[in-house]
This record gives C-alpha cells, sequence and structure tokens, in this order.
C-alpha cells in the first residue's frame, strides 16, 4: 500500500478520532468521576506533571458509581424506556405518513418532482427552534387548532393539546417527516414501472401488487427511513421541553436537567454514554441495512 | 395466389375462410392526445400462430400489443380474444400473459417464486403450483436455478426465466415484447429457435414484437409489417421477402435494390420500365396492368448476377463499375456504379477462397437478372 492511500484512509479515521472518540473517552472519564464543587464541577482532575505516578493515582479515583446509581433511581429506567416508546410510536406514525407522501411523488409526473422534493425539503431552510415554537402557536388553548374547532362547533371548551406526549408526537412527526420520505421516495423511484405490470399481467390486482411488488421493493427505503427517524427521536430534547408536559418523560430531558439544572456532570455523562450505548444496536443495524442495499445494487 | 383446398389449411389457418380467428382487431384506433399511434386496424391472428409485429421504432407495434395485454385500452373499435370483446377487461383478468422487454422479473424473488408469482394468484392448490412450477423450469432448461435470484443468473438464463413466468398460467395468448433484444448476437440466433421450439411444444398462440427482420423471419408464421400506425402487409415470411406489396416493405425487410422509373405492361404481359437516361429498358412482371404508371422495380442483391462480360440469357442486363467489395465471409456484396451514378448491390456466394476473387475494384461488370428476378411496385 501506499502513502497516497493511506492517507486517504486515514483521513476519516482521524477525523472520526478527532471528533468522536476523543470526545467519548472524555465524556466515558467525566461518567466515572465524582461531582464536586469546584471548576470543572467533578473530581479527580488529571494534571501531565505529576507524571506515571500521577497518571495510577488518578486511574484508581474513577469507579463506576453514577452507573449504579441510574440503576438505582427509578426516573433514569423510566425516561430511557419512555424515550424509547415515544421514538418508536413516532417512527411508526412518521411512516404511516410518509410513505403514502413518498408513493405520490414518486407515482407524480416527472415535471412535477423537483417541486414536490422542494416542498418536502423547504422547511429545513428555516430555523428548526422557530418552527416548533410555531406548533406552540398554533397547539396551545388560545392558538389556531383550537379557535379552529371552536369556531367549526367541533367542541365547546378549548383542547389541552400543548404540554402533551401528543403534542411531542406532532413535534417529532412534523420535525422528522423529511428524514422519512426521502429515502423511500428514493427507493420507489427507481422501482421499475414494468415489475407492476408485470405483476398486474400475472393477475393481481392494484392493492395485490402494491403488496407483493411496491411495499418488499420499498423496504430498504422503510428501513432506513426508520432508523434516521428513530435514532434521533430517541435522544429528542427541544421537541419534548418545548412541546411536552411534565409529565413528558424523555431522556434527552433528563439529561438537560442533570446537566445544567442539577449541574451534576458525572451523571449526565453517564446518562449520555448508556443513551449512546443504546444507540448503538439501531445505528449497526442501519448500517447493516445499507450495506445489504449497496451490495444488491452492484 | 393459389387457394386451399375447403377442408381447410392447418399450417395457415388465416387462408382458410372458415376459420376462427384467436384474436380479432376490428377498426381499432388509438390516440394518445394528438398523436395516433394505431389507425383504423384490422387483423386477425389464428390459434396456434407465431404471429410477429414488425417495424421500426414509433409504428405502433408495441402499442397495438399493450392493447392484447390490457395496459391500453383502443380510442375506437373493438379487439376480441375467441369472440369476446376484451376493451374493459383488465389486465389481470385476461388469459394473455405478458414477456416484458426488461424482464421485469422481480428482484425479491427467487426464479422459482417469480414463475409461481402468477399460479398463486389462482385457485391452483399448492401442490399442483410446485408441479407447474417445475414443469416450467424443465421446459427452460432451469432446473438447477430454482432458488437463485434473478441477479444471480446471467441475461439469457433471465430471459427463460420470464418465459417460463408468462407461460406458467398456461395463456391463451402469449405477448414477447423484444424478447431476444437484450442478448447478444450468438445467444440470440440460438434462443429464436429455442423459442420456436416452447412454442410448439405448449401449443400456445405467440405474438412477437421486434424491429429484428431477421428475428420475425426466424421465428414468425406470419409477419405484420407496420409503419405510422398502419398495418402495410400481413404475410408470411417468404411472401414478405419475395412479394412485398411496397417499396416500403421490400426496403424493410433485407437488402434491395430499388429501381425508379415509369412502368408500361406490354402486350405478352410483362412490364418495361423506363428509368433512367442511357440505361436500357429494364423488363419485370406485374399482376397489375401499367400504363405509364411510376413504379420501383426491387431486386434483391443475391438475385443479380455478376460477369465480366455481357450475358446472353438474362431479360436485365447493366454495365457499371465496382465501387466497393464488401466481404463478409460466406458471401461478398459488390456495390457496382451505374453510368448514371446509381449504386446497385449484387451478392456472390463465396464458394472460393478469397485469394481467386474473380472481380477488383474499378473493374467493368455486367449485373444482370431474369424478369422475374425483381418486383415491379406501385407503391
Amino acid at each position: 500500500m501506499n502513502l497516497q492511500r493511506r492517507f486517504l484512509i486515514a483521513v476519516p479515521y482521524a477525523w472520526l478520532l478527532l471528533l468522536f472518540f476523543i470526545p467519548f473517552v472524555i465524556v466515558l472519564k467525566i461518567a466515572l468521576s465524582n461531582i464536586a464543587l469546584a471548576i470543572p464541577p467533578y473530581e479527580p482532575t488529571f494534571s501531565w506533571s505529576e507524571g506515571w505516578s500521577g497518571l495510577v493515582a488518578f486511574l484508581r479515583q474513577l469507579d463506576f458509581e453514577n452507573f449504579v446509581f441510574l440503576t438505582q433511581d427509578s426516573l433514569y429506567w423510566k425516561a430511557y424506556l419512555s424515550s424509547l416508546q415515544i421514538a418508536f410510536f413516532s417512527t411508526v406514525l412518521t411512516l404511516l405518513v410518509g410513505f403514502p407522501i413518498a408513493l405520490g411523488m414518486a407515482n407524480a409526473p416527472e415535471r412535477w418532482r423537483p417541486m414536490l422534493m422542494l416542498m418536502i425539503i423547504l422547511p429545513f431552510w428555516t430555523s428548526f427552534l422557530i418552527r416548533i415554537y410555531s406548533w406552540m402557536g398554533i397547539l396551545n388553548q388560545e392558538g389556531l387548532l383550537n379557535q379552529l374547532f371552536l369556531w367549526v362547533g367541533v367542541i365547546d371548551d378549548p383542547l389541552k393539546m400543548l404540554n402533551t406526549n401528543f403534542a411531542v408526537y406532532i413535534g417529532i412527526v412534523y420535525t422528522y417527516l423529511p428524514f422519512m420520505v426521502l429515502p423511500i421516495y428514493a427507493t420507489l423511484e427507481k422501482l421499475n414501472p414494468a415489475l407492476l405490470e408485470a405483476a398486474e399481467d400475472l393477475g393481481c390486482n392494484h392493492t395485490q401488487s402494491f403488496w407483493l411488488v411496491t411495499v418488499p421493493l420499498s423496504k430498504p427505503g422503510v428501513i432506513a427511513g426508520c432508523f434516521l427517524v428513530f435514532i434521533p427521536a430517541l435522544g429528542e430534547f427541544v421537541i419534548p421541553s418545548l412541546l411536552g408536559g411534565s409529565q413528558t418523560l424523555m431522556i434527552g430531558k433528563v439529561l438537560w436537567e442533570e446537566f445544567f439544572s442539577n449541574r451534576d456532570w458525572p451523571v449526565a455523562s453517564a446518562v449520555a454514554i448508556v443513551l449512546l450505548l443504546i444507540l448503538i444496536v439501531p445505528i449497526i443495524l442501519f448500517q447493516r441495512n445499507e450495506q445489504k442495499q449497496r451490495e444488491a445494487e452492484t | 395466389m393459389e387457394t386451399q383446398t375447403a377442408s381447410g389449411n392447418a399450417l395457415a389457418p388465416w387462408e382458410d375462410a372458415n376459420a376462427k380467428p384467436l384474436i380479432t382487431f376490428r377498426d381499432v384506433s388509438k390516440r394518445f392526445g394528438a398523436f395516433t399511434a394505431i389507425e383504423a386496424l384490422d387483423l386477425s391472428i389464428y390459434k396456434g400462430e407465431f404471429f410477429a409485429l414488425l417495424g421500426p421504432s414509433g409504428c405502433g407495434k408495441t402499442t397495438l400489443m399493450r392493447m392484447l395485454a390490457g395496459f391500453e385500452k383502443p380510442t375506437t373499435g373493438s379487439i376480441l380474444l375467441d369472440g369476446i370483446d376484451i376493451a374493459n377487461v383488465p389486465p389481470h383478468k385476461r388469459a394473455v400473459n405478458m414477456m416484458f422487454q426488461s424482464y421485469a422479473l422481480f428482484p425479491h424473488l427467487t426464479v422459482a417464486e417469480n414463475i409461481a408469482f402468477g399460479l398463486k394468484r389462482t385457485t391452483m392448490a399448492k401442490a399442483d403450483i410446485a408441479a407447474r412450477v417445475e414443469e416450467m423450469l424443465k421446459l427452460v432448461q432451469l432446473e438447477n436455478f430454482a432458488a437463485r435470484r434473478p441477479h444471480q443468473i446471467s441475461g439469457g438464463q433471465q430471459q427463460r426465466v420470464a418465459l417460463a413466468r408468462a407461460l406458467a398460467r398456461a395463456p391463451k395468448l402469449l405477448l414477447l415484447d423484444e424478447p431476444l433484444a437484450a442478448l447478444d448476437k450468438k445467444l440470440r440466433q440460438d434462443t429464436q429457435f429455442e423459442l420456436v421450439d416452447i412454442q410448439e411444444k405448449t401449443d400456445t398462440t405467440f405474438v412477437i414484437v421486434t424491429h429484428d427482420q431477421e428475428e420475425a423471419m426466424t421465428v414468425a408464421t406470419r409477419i405484420a409489417v407496420m409503419d405510422h400506425g398502419r398495418l402495410v402487409q400481413v404475410d408470411s415470411p417468404d411472401r414478405i421477402y419475395e412479394t412485398p406489396n411496397s417499396v416500403y416493405v421490400a426496403d424493410f425487410i433485407g437488402d434491395v435494390n430499388i429501381l425508379r422509373g415509369r412502368g408500361h405492361t406490354r402486350a405478352d404481359g410483362k412490364v418495361e420500365i423506363t428509368w433512367a437516361d442511357g440505361q436500357p429498358k429494364l423488363i419485370g412482371t406485374s399482376g397489375e396492368s401499367l400504363n405509364n404508371t411510376e413504379c420501383a422495380l426491387a431486386v434483391r442483391p443475391e438475385k443479380i448476377a455478376i460477369s465480366s462480360t455481357q450475358p446472353a440469357q438474362d431479360a436485365n442486363a447493366l454495365q457499371g463499375a465496382i465501387h466497393d467489395i464488401a466481404y463478409l465471409g460466406n458471401t461478398s456484396t459488390y456495390h457496382v456504379r451505374l453510368s448514371n451514378g446509381q449504386i446497385l448491390k449484387a451478392q456472390e456466394t463465396n464458394s472460393q477462397r478469397i485469394s481467386k476473387r474473380k472481380y477488383t475494384w474499378e473493374e467493368e461488370v455486367w449485373l444482370s437478372w431474369n424478369e422475374t428476378a425483381g418486383v415491379v411496385l406501385t407503391r
């Protein structure tokens, strides 16, 4: 292997080392430390000046106490579980909304498709935070939706929608919809229309050909879309804290509170490490799906 | 043309007035917006035929086939299958199956599952489906590939899976859309004979769409030559080749020399064509009576003899110089330029080694053919 190739391979690894692995080690180190009233708010701190014996003494002080603490207080595992649940159901909801959109786009006349694609991407051009704030305006007691319902006469008293899990689902589905639509659209657009004609020719009505041909062949896109929604939704912090209520328990929110309200960096770091460990499973599955798809295409 | 016996002709049902066609197109037109794909077309296809729709791209042959499959509806007119109008029968309810140009094999299913796909949509019992799939795999000699996915087999094998899948439901009519276009030449030739073989074995009516005249000639019992949404000629391959009804058909099928002029029927029934200044009149035969009518004499290159001295016996003889020689191995085509500048092609079989070739570039030669070698065409 010549130098040039070594260099090419070294670039992504250096990137991962610098921006993923080193920060991860730092967070892990904090997670193994103890809280302290100091700057930074944990101990021990490591300094190079004490040499080898200093390093050994430093390592001796690290322990798994914070991780043990996470198992003792039910708040944490409840938050993890509730996050998993919210992420799972919002992924399903996003799929249910996103698949028909992707299908409609793929079946639209070719000249419309760039326009439709633009409409899917357009919300990204506005700040995410502003978009979530506008949902607060839509969902609150005096919000647009309640006013509309009152005006139509469906309800007599305004509904409490903001600061509920319902609002969190709306926020997640709305925010992550493009991540679901785009990969599904990409697989559906590649679908050879002759395959559907062949299915019809061989005795399928439209419903059958949809379930027997369209759905199985869009599977890679569906899987990719689901992971792209599930993974960020699991650690979501902004949406539950702005749209969710006090009863909305999500691990991202817990992490934020540990860090900023309790100033307990070590426990916050431990929460983050466990979240990462939970996320590794879907991330690995996602990567395997991507690889399988690449292999199928070659 | 000679008339067939009253009892009918099993090999050429289209010549039997009493034969009932399997497919009948009655005054069928198809328009896409302002574009007319098929124009007032009448056609009958009989059971057991291997019928070829031949024409350049955009001539309407694919539209015609898609109407048979049910993917397009005729704008006007009706299509009868076994005497029943199928215009409003959706594709999945027709006893017609199609083999797609791209094969359209389901990539997520194995070879066996692809073949079973259409059978599973019927009420057929599971064991019978398995037996039928086995039978189909045997028919196309793919028994050992049942568990493979389409991308794991070669193009020729994919083509056979597509054929087996389309035949599995034992359709009354099998449509083949450019079935061999994706194969290389050698494989294509072998497959052509295989197709004919399978057609005979399964006793299914085949309709093939192709732009390859050689393919149509090889496989078909009858060929319909199409142009701009119309049928120009529907006939058996030998008649299409030997007695084309128009310059278009003569030119589309095989190689041909077209000599345009004005024809006049003589007292002895032969046609005399005046065609170029300083060139002798051409003699041909025609069923029609011509009276200074614009016409063309179409002569196939292989029917023209080439010699270094003026031949005595042939009715037509033209002198020219050899302009080019196309050596094709088994034959050589001589391009001979006449004094009026027109180039005629004459083909000779290379029965001797090339070192003994008789003629060379710029050599003066005579081209000759008898009066029945060419066809006088008025269209």
